[in-house]
């Protein structure tokens, strides 16, 4: 029978099958307070999920999150304050209006925007980053792997292929 | 200054006075019964006559329209002044025998009866004169049913007090005289019920003989105004002491029903006070302060039982909240400590239901910790105050502190019963003969096994803590945090348990999470103490993490200036260049993250940082 304490299946455990990789930003003043509660509160969330403190959401650039997809992540959780309760004012609806640019652009791109999630977790919600977190993780899970590390190596592949057959077919009629 | 004697007392006065007012400062008693600070003198009804002596003349005038004069003097108990006080009684007596005023007023002047017929429209004699009811208990009944619009009723002697008070005084003008002679009569016009009168009472309660009835003024019923403090259960006047131990203990004035916020008129308490501390223009002043440290104390609200609808609160008077009974046992609560309930009765049985708001799904689910020591503190005082059979309905009793189980302990012993089980509903529905005119308490007694109905008088709710309606303003105010449930979140439970998320915001109390005295006590001095550390260290320290500009890098586009919570972020004009000022900058770093040209940095939190730190976590 399997131990339920072991339910959620950690990437070491099974180092052969694909497990998601999800980077999080997480502000340092209600969701990483959040998922310092969960830890306390002895709350099991996936591992699949690394997450880097920041002071408040608003300090999320776009680039952290394009960097971090180009770098091999799955997925990106960004965690702030709720609507009204940021701790520096509104830093998080400033992180809305990027959020919102940034979803058409990935969209724009060819990912799936699903991908990246913006979520609004107090300090008091340690059940919501459990929550939040599980759930990201089985969507990415549903979506496969995004592999933009490999995309981008074959994609440079391709367009070196199809500049080798342009550049062959310049030289034929010259040839000819 | 004018020299006169009164009853052979020299006195030295100012000009410009009345002989009343002279008197009276004197200590001397001249009966009157038309006089009135509000008012000026009228001499209507004419009880105020002395026998004055001027210049070798000495004429009968009412002391209170008789200004002094030089050289009076003044008998206002004389022989003759006496005479004519006991026919003006007996006068009056005539046309209105109830009046208990009167009647005081002829026994003080040995006016054995009257032996006037009295006057009214058929000219019958006075019948309650033929017992002489003078002495004798005699029934103050209204003469109702009659069909007459006649405002006063026959205890009206015409003093006039109400028409100049309704229409001087209060401006409003609802009541006049009408009529000559014998029909003369106190009424509105057209004897029709009047549309400008504010029913605010000032005619009936002047009125020297009770005369006056309200609603033949106006038939609406008056509203009383519900004393807060004493929630509703006693009513208040538009100026008032909030409560007894209010600091500091004067009165306000509530400017929603005082007359003079209606009319202009009015100012009858400003009248009466002698300190001259009323006044009615004051403005509502916003008074700013500067302060280096905040205590957050707001406490809580008590949860709206009528949240819980079948406990039936607001729907059988029977139905009382904790905080209505701690009135009701308070000394110098409405019933001066006397357990009575609505209807008149006192209470032979007595169920408390504890747990209202508190540990339910539906309602708060959090215990609000101090409803069970409260409850059986109301356990005891009522079982003292009225001998009732006490019935405690109960989930868990919580008794966490010093002494608190000892006193559970003690009411065991008393007799007060204990019932462990929610409550299911309270009805009036009776079953058995038993519980005719009771509220039937429905329970599963869970130690017993088995549902019950428990009839009794009183049903006490022990409603729980819940934050303030407006703990969420006062959170936005101080840039605190709120737990889920709606309380101000401490920065850390155990090592920071009264300081906030704001440098220089402390909390205390319930406001914080649901506590009682002792506790918030021992917060609040933790608070102050934290405090105290601050100022006395004049300075905070500084975020680490604040942003700063790369002067070089920096083009000038200003796009990060308004986005600048604290404003920390100014143009230089002169270097075209933005700059930020470190000591208001907060670290938060939206102007990092949304500079185009990359240009400003946040210490510890530097985009390279990020960079190795995204890199870091990826890797394997």
């Amino acid at each position: 029978m399997q131990n339920p304490m072991n339910a959620f299946p950690s990437p070491a455990s099974t180092p052969r099958a694909w497990q998601p990789r999800i980077v999080a930003f997480f502000c340092n003043w209600c969701t990483y307070t959040a998922a310092d509660l969960a830890g306390v509160s002895r709350l099991k969330y996936a591992s699949n999920v690394r997450v880097i403190r920041l002071m408040c959401s608003g300090r999320v650039d776009p680039q952290f999150i394009v960097e971090a997809l180009v770098k091999g992540a799955d997925g990106v959780l960004i965690g702030g304050c709720h609507p009204g309760d940021c701790h520096y004012v509104e830093g998080n609806y400033k992180m809305l209006r990027r959020f919102r640019l940034l979803g058409r652009l990935l969209k724009d791109m060819g990912l799936e925007p699903e991908r990246v999630r913006l979520e609004w977790i107090s300090a008091a919600e340690g059940e919501k980053v459990k929550r939040v977190v599980n759930d990201l993780t089985e969507q990415v899970r549903k979506l496969g792997p995004l592999n933009l590390p490999q995309k981008a190596a074959d994609w440079d592949k391709e367009l070196a292929e199809l500049q080798a057959q342009v550049e062959a077919a310049e030289a034929e009629p010259a040839r000819a | 200054m004018i020299k006169l004697a009164i009853n052979g007392k020299a006195l030295t006065t100012e000009t410009g006075r009345t002989m009343l007012e002279v008197a009276r400062e004197a200590g001397i008693d001249i009966p009157t019964l038309c006089s009135h600070e509000s008012l000026p003198p009228y001499g209507s009804c004419r009880f105020c006559v002395v026998e004055v002596s001027q210049r070798g003349r000495t004429r009968i005038q009412t002391a209170c329209t008789l200004p002094v004069g030089e050289g009076m003097e003044v008998q206002t108990h004389s022989a003759r002044v006496l005479k004519i006080r006991k026919i003006l009684v007996e006068l009056m007596l005539a046309r209105c025998p109830e009046s208990e005023v009167l009647r005081d007023l002829a026994r003080e002047l040995g006016v054995p009866h009257c032996r006037f017929e009295r006057v009214r429209g058929d000219k019958s004699p006075c019948h309650h004169c033929q017992a002489c009811a003078l002495v004798a208990e005699m029934p103050l009944q209204t003469p109702d049913g009659s069909p007459s619009t006649f405002v006063g009723r026959s205890g009206c002697i015409l003093c006039g007090m109400c028409v100049r008070l309704c229409d001087d005084v209060m401006k409003i003008g609802a009541l006049g005289f009408e009529g000559r002679g014998m029909r003369r009569r106190v009424t509105t016009p057209f004897r029709e019920p009047s549309e400008f009168c504010i029913t605010c009472g000032a005619c009936s309660s002047i009125c020297p003989t009770g005369a006056i009835e309200l609603l033949r003024v106006r038939p609406q019923q008056p509203r009383p105004i519900p004393a807060e403090f004493e929630l509703g259960l006693a009513n208040r006047k538009p100026i008032y002491i909030p409560f007894p131990q209010a600091v500091p203990r004067v009165p306000i004035i509530d400017k929603d029903a005082c007359v003079n916020f209606m009319t202009g008129g009015c100012k009858v308490c400003e009248d009466n006070c002698q300190a001259k501390a009323i006044d009615h223009a004051q403005q509502d002043r916003v008074q700013e302060v500067d302060v280096g440290t905040v205590i957050v104390a707001t406490g809580f609200k008590t949860v709206d039982p009528r949240r819980i609808a079948y406990y039936g609160y607001g729907v059988f008077p029977g139905v009382y909240s904790a905080l209505e009974v701690e009135r009701l046992v308070n000394a110098s609560g409405p019933t001066g400590g006397e357990v009575r309930l609505r209807d008149g009765r006192t209470p032979k049985s007595v169920g408390i239901i504890h747990c209202v708001g508190s540990r339910d799904k539906k309602t708060n689910r959090w215990c609000s910790r101090v409803c069970c020591m409260y409850s059986l503190k109301l356990a005891h005082l009522l079982l003292e105050h009225t001998g009732a059979e006490i019935y405690n309905f109960y989930i868990d009793m919580r008794t966490p502190g010093k002494g608190y189980e000892e006193f559970y302990d003690k009411l065991l012993s008393e007799g007060v019963h204990f019932i462990r089980g929610r409550v299911g509903e309270v009805t009036d529905w009776a079953m058995t003969p038993d519980e005719e005119g009771k509220l039937v308490i429905r329970v599963e007694d869970t130690l017993a096994g088995f549902v019950r109905r428990i009839p009794v008088d009183m049903v006490v709710l022990s409603t729980g803590l819940e934050p303030q309606a407006d703990a969420q303003a006062v959170r936005r105010l101080f840039n605190m945090s709120c737990g889920s449930e709606g309380f101000f979140l401490e920065r850390h439970p155990k090592l920071a348990p009264v300081n906030t998320f704001t440098e220089g915001v402390f909390l205390a109390g319930a406001c914080q999470a649901p506590r009682d005295i002792p506790d918030t006590v021992a917060q609040a001095g933790a608070a102050a103490a934290e405090a105290m550390v601050l100022i006395d260290k004049g300075f905070t320290e500084q975020e680490p993490n604040t942003a700063y500009v790369l002067e070089t890098e920096c083009s000038g586009c200003k796009s990060c200036v308004p986005l600048c919570p604290y404003t920390a972020i100014a143009f230089d004009e002169a270097k075209q260049k933005a700059a930020i000022n470190e000591a208001l900058c907060k670290g938060c770093g939206t102007c990092v993250a949304s500079c185009p040209s990359g240009s400003i940095g946040q210490r510890l939190f530097e985009d390279q940082q990020v960079f190795s730190e995204i890199e870091g976590v990826l890797a394997d």
